[in-house]
């Protein structure tokens, strides 16, 4: 195992991802209980066609795909307020429109290639130095948000109206979980890829939601399941060969599993 | 009309509102006033606008006309939250499954306030809250896993933790039995007689017009009676309402 933490890219992927990872973890245990699970799918679809724009124009596509995430967040949240669309319509069509746009952007710049794929299947073992500490900066911000809005963000997920009354500005705050989402979702794509993140957002949070009794165990389970996936996912994935993003999803999945056979009765 | 006592102070005053939904009226020249120490019923039938006239007070929603004053201000003005306690309809709806144990509902609302509170202080808060609604054994309770009459009194527990002055029930007792009803009548007449908190409850039920209560206001979209229990009882505001074809569960206490 030493020759493991010798390789400076393996200790990089460590560390982003499993910045990055805690904060999709923390965030999906608000957005699931908020009826939300998809939100993390269709917005890492439009990413997509944020990435795919940055390839085009020639500017560094995250920062792209992060603005493009970040207004298609807020969007979608305004949609979903103002239009009467049913559950998950609003989502479900932007994703789908997300992924069109990107395909003809990506192939218009004729970049239908390798690093297209590195998006959507995720290369955290590319991951450059100035790429690690930009996105464990972001996934510390997305943290500290959580942090200092938790009792807020909880009082209006399990009771909008009492907290709306008792002065949470619920509205603002749809916005900043709005936002926070999208930072993460585009810094989740780094490690898992686009066609993986939603699993970050969704695997960890249910694992914590289905073990706890108490709010905090539950955002403190999703956490650890989120870190250990990283690491034994990373870990596995160097030893057998295996793709790094599959493995640490499926790695997830295992330990949700597990956890499922201690999940809380009644 | 009361004429407000020029001891006590008024909490709220509404003038005048109107508010439609779908070209519908649902209130229609509303005016109330609520002094301090008062335990007003708001009765009315299903869809009479009961709910409707809460949020506008409270302000998650908008008259079409007239005005709301809570301690003197308007809703989108008035950021003393903590002086202000709701309890929704809606409030033992929430999803059967959510993580949070009795403790944690309690705290989520101290922790929303404008002030930042020490954890002793929360400590203290959260216990003396639980202990006045005889909740206090359930603390590390997971909320969904009480009953009906339990939650409501958490919910409680939540809005005095903060130190209200006055405090919003809407329809606390649907889903609570009936020898429960009374445990938890009696405790909203504890808190405000002993309490000195202000209540408003709102029910389609008139069982509630008990020994309680000392206003009454009776809307089916306009406000047909407001004054005190007893002139309630010697006034044929009931009957009127009954007469009107609205459906009032009517039990005698
Ligand atoms: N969101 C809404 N959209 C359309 N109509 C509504 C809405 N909310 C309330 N109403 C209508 O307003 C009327 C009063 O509703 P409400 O205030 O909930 O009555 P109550 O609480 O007395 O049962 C009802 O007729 C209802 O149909
Ligand atoms: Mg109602």
């Amino acid at each position: 195992m030493d020759a493991f933490f010798e390789y400076a890219f393996l200790q990089r992927a460590v560390g982003a991802g499993v910045c990055i990872a805690v904060a999709c973890a923390v965030l999906g245990v608000f957005l699931l209980l908020r009826k939300d699970a998809m939100i993390g799918h269709g917005l890492s679809h439009i990413a997509f066609a944020g990435i795919a724009l940055g390839l085009l124009i020639r500017q560094w596509p995250m920062a792209v795909s992060l603005a493009v995430a970040v207004v298609a967040a807020l969007g979608i949240m305004k949609l979903k307020e103002s239009a009467g669309f049913h559950g998950d319509t609003a989502i479900a069509v932007c994703s789908s429109l997300g992924m069109a746009v990107g395909v003809i952007l990506a192939s218009i710049s004729g970049r239908f290639d390798a690093s297209l794929l590195s998006y959507l299947f995720g290369d955290i073992l590319a991951i450059e130095p100035a790429e690690v500490v930009l996105s464990a900066l972001m996934a510390l911000a997305v943290l500290v948000i959580t942090a200092v809005f938790y009792h807020r963000f909880m009082f209006m997920t399990f009771d909008r109206e009492a907290a709306q009354a008792a002065g949470v500005p619920v509205r603002r705050l749809d916005a900043l979980m709005s936002v926070a989402t999208a930072i993460t979702v585009v810094l989740g794509m780094k490690i898992v890829g686009i066609l993986l993140v939603a699993a970050f957002l969704v695997i960890p949070a249910a694992a914590g939601l289905q073990t706890a009794v108490r709010f905090k165990s539950a955002v403190g389970i999703a956490a650890v399941v989120a870190s250990a996936s990283v690491v034994v996912g990373l870990a596995a994935a160097y030893l057998l060969d295996w793709p790094a993003s599959g493995t640490i999803v499926v790695v997830s999945f295992l330990i949700f599993g597990i956890l499922f056979l201690f999940r809380r009765r009644a | 009309m009361v004429l407000p006592d020029a001891e006590a102070a008024e909490l709220i005053r509404v003038e005048g509102l109107h508010f439609s939904r779908g070209g519908r009226p649902v209130l229609t020249d509303v005016s109330l006033s609520i002094i301090e120490g008062d335990f007003l019923a708001i009765l009315g039938p299903n869809g009479s606008g009961k709910t409707t006239l809460l949020k506008i007070i409270l302000g998650l929603l908008k008259p079409d006309q007239g005005w709301v004053r809570l301690f003197g201000r308007p809703p989108e003005d008035f950021v003393e939250r903590e002086l202000v306690g709701y309890i929704p309809q809606k409030a033992t709806h929430f999803d059967p499954l959510f993580p949070a144990s009795v403790r944690e509902v309690v705290a989520m609302a101290l922790r929303s306030g404008r002030r930042r509170i020490s954890r002793p202080d929360e400590d203290t808060a959260v216990r003396i809250a639980l202990e006045t609604v005889d909740m206090i054994e359930f603390w590390n309770r997971r909320i969904g896993r009480l009953s009906g009459g339990q939650q409501q009194r958490v919910f409680i527990a939540r809005a005095i933790a903060r130190n209200p002055r006055i405090l919003f029930l809407d329809e606390p007792t649907t889903g609570v039995d009936a020898e429960n009803q009374d445990r938890f009548y009696d405790l909203l007449g504890r808190l405000n007689t002993s309490g000195r908190l202000t209540i408003v409850l709102v029910t389609h039920d008139t069982g509630i017009v008990n020994k309680h209560v000392n206003k009454v206001a009776c809307l089916n979209q306009r406000l047909f009676f407001h004054g005190t229990h007893d002139q309630f009882c010697s006034s044929g505001a009931l009957k009127e309402m009954i007469a009107g074809g609205h459906h009032l569960v009517l039990h005698r206490h």
